[in-house]
């Protein structure tokens, strides 16, 4: 995975970088996989490296192929990016040990849905009772999200273009890149 | 692309898999992994790789534009009237112990139906804005000759 990012950093081409956007989504699934996150992995795959690739490539369609080539450095956003990632190693050692018994996560509604999902529900996956039954609010308000997000995408390309002002090089307008 | 010998015949043989898939994880999302989102997104993977297959006038014939929109809005509804059905038989909001006598089949009966919007929902929204994305291209080229066209 950190390969697939070093070379996502370095490549200008956009098909390219769409595709090693997809290979480094499949390794995390991958990766869930093997934590035994079933339902997570099978999310990242289909979402992740399934659909949001494909709308990627949809884009594509209407932009151009290769990135502006960007001269010099920033030297403002290296140091914002050096102060963040060290806060956070920073803050990484007062995380509790991995899989420590007495971690917070293992307390108490964790463990309630561990033990009592199935008496409650009679529903194997515990991640289907949760998410659909004891946080089922949290979970329509997802489904209103995405639908939120299918109303905007409507509102913003659902009508045929009425007028275009013409440029030279009209693939590369703004406005579209939503 | 229609033309492609061999991707016409992989995608005829992959496209039902890919649904047959989606509606397993779909309703069998409680037991095994996946669920309503899950569902939703390989579903229209499905229909999205048939629309790359054999073109979006081909794949809005098989769902038009105005019934993802319906059925995008219907399966958020389906999941909040679920959740009034619970107030109404006297209890709280998406509490689904008072839908069925059973408290084990209530349960399963409201998961299974607030899961089915999620991926009617997720199915048709995620159409829906390939669909647009798809067509943009097409149309500014219509209304780029339609300028020309005019003095």
């Amino acid at each position: 995975m950190v390969a697939v990012a070093m070379v996502f950093l370095r490549v200008r081409d956009l098909f390219a970088a769409a595709m090693l956007f997809a290979i480094y989504s499949l390794l995390s699934a991958a990766l869930f996989a093997v934590l035994d996150a079933g339902d997570v992995a099978l999310t990242e795959a289909a979402v992740g490296a399934g659909i949001s690739t494909l709308l990627i490539l949809a884009v594509l369609t209407l932009t151009r192929r290769h990135e502006h080539v960007v001269q010099g450095h920033n030297w403002v956003a290296l140091l914002v990016v050096l102060v963040t990632g060290a806060a956070l190693i920073y803050a990484t050692l007062d995380l509790p040990e991995f899989g420590l018994a007495s971690n917070p996560v293992h307390g108490y509604p964790g463990s309630y849905y561990t033990t009592q999902s199935y008496p409650d529900m009679g529903v194997p996956n515990m991640v289907a009772a949760v998410l659909a039954s004891y946080r089922s609010i949290d979970t329509m308000g997802e489904v209103f999200v995405i639908f939120a997000a299918g109303l905007g995408v409507y509102t913003l390309l659902g009508r045929r273009p009425q007028r275009i002002k013409r440029r030279p090089s009209n693939d590369n307008e703004g406005g579209h890149d939503g | 692309m229609v033309e492609n010998g061999i991707l016409r015949i992989i995608a005829r043989f992959l496209i039902p898999l890919i649904m047959l898939f989606g509606l397993y994880i779909q309703f069998h999302g409680e037991y095994s992994p996946g669920g309503g989102f899950q569902a939703g997104v390989v579903v229209a993977a499905g229909w999205i790789l048939f629309v790359l297959i054999y073109g979006l006038e081909a794949g809005l014939k098989v769902i038009p534009e105005r019934a993802m929109l319906v059925l995008a809005a219907l399966g958020a509804l389906l999941y909040a009237i679920t959740g009034l059905f619970g107030v109404i038989l006297g209890g709280r909001y998406l509490d689904f112990y008072p839908l069925l006598p059973g408290k084990h089949a209530a349960q399963q009966f409201g998961i299974i139906t607030v899961e089915f919007g999620v991926g009617v929902t997720v199915a048709t929204v995620v159409m829906l804005i390939f669909t647009y994305f798809a067509r943009r291209k097409d149309e500014w080229i219509a209304a780029e000759q339609d300028e020309d066209a005019q003095p």
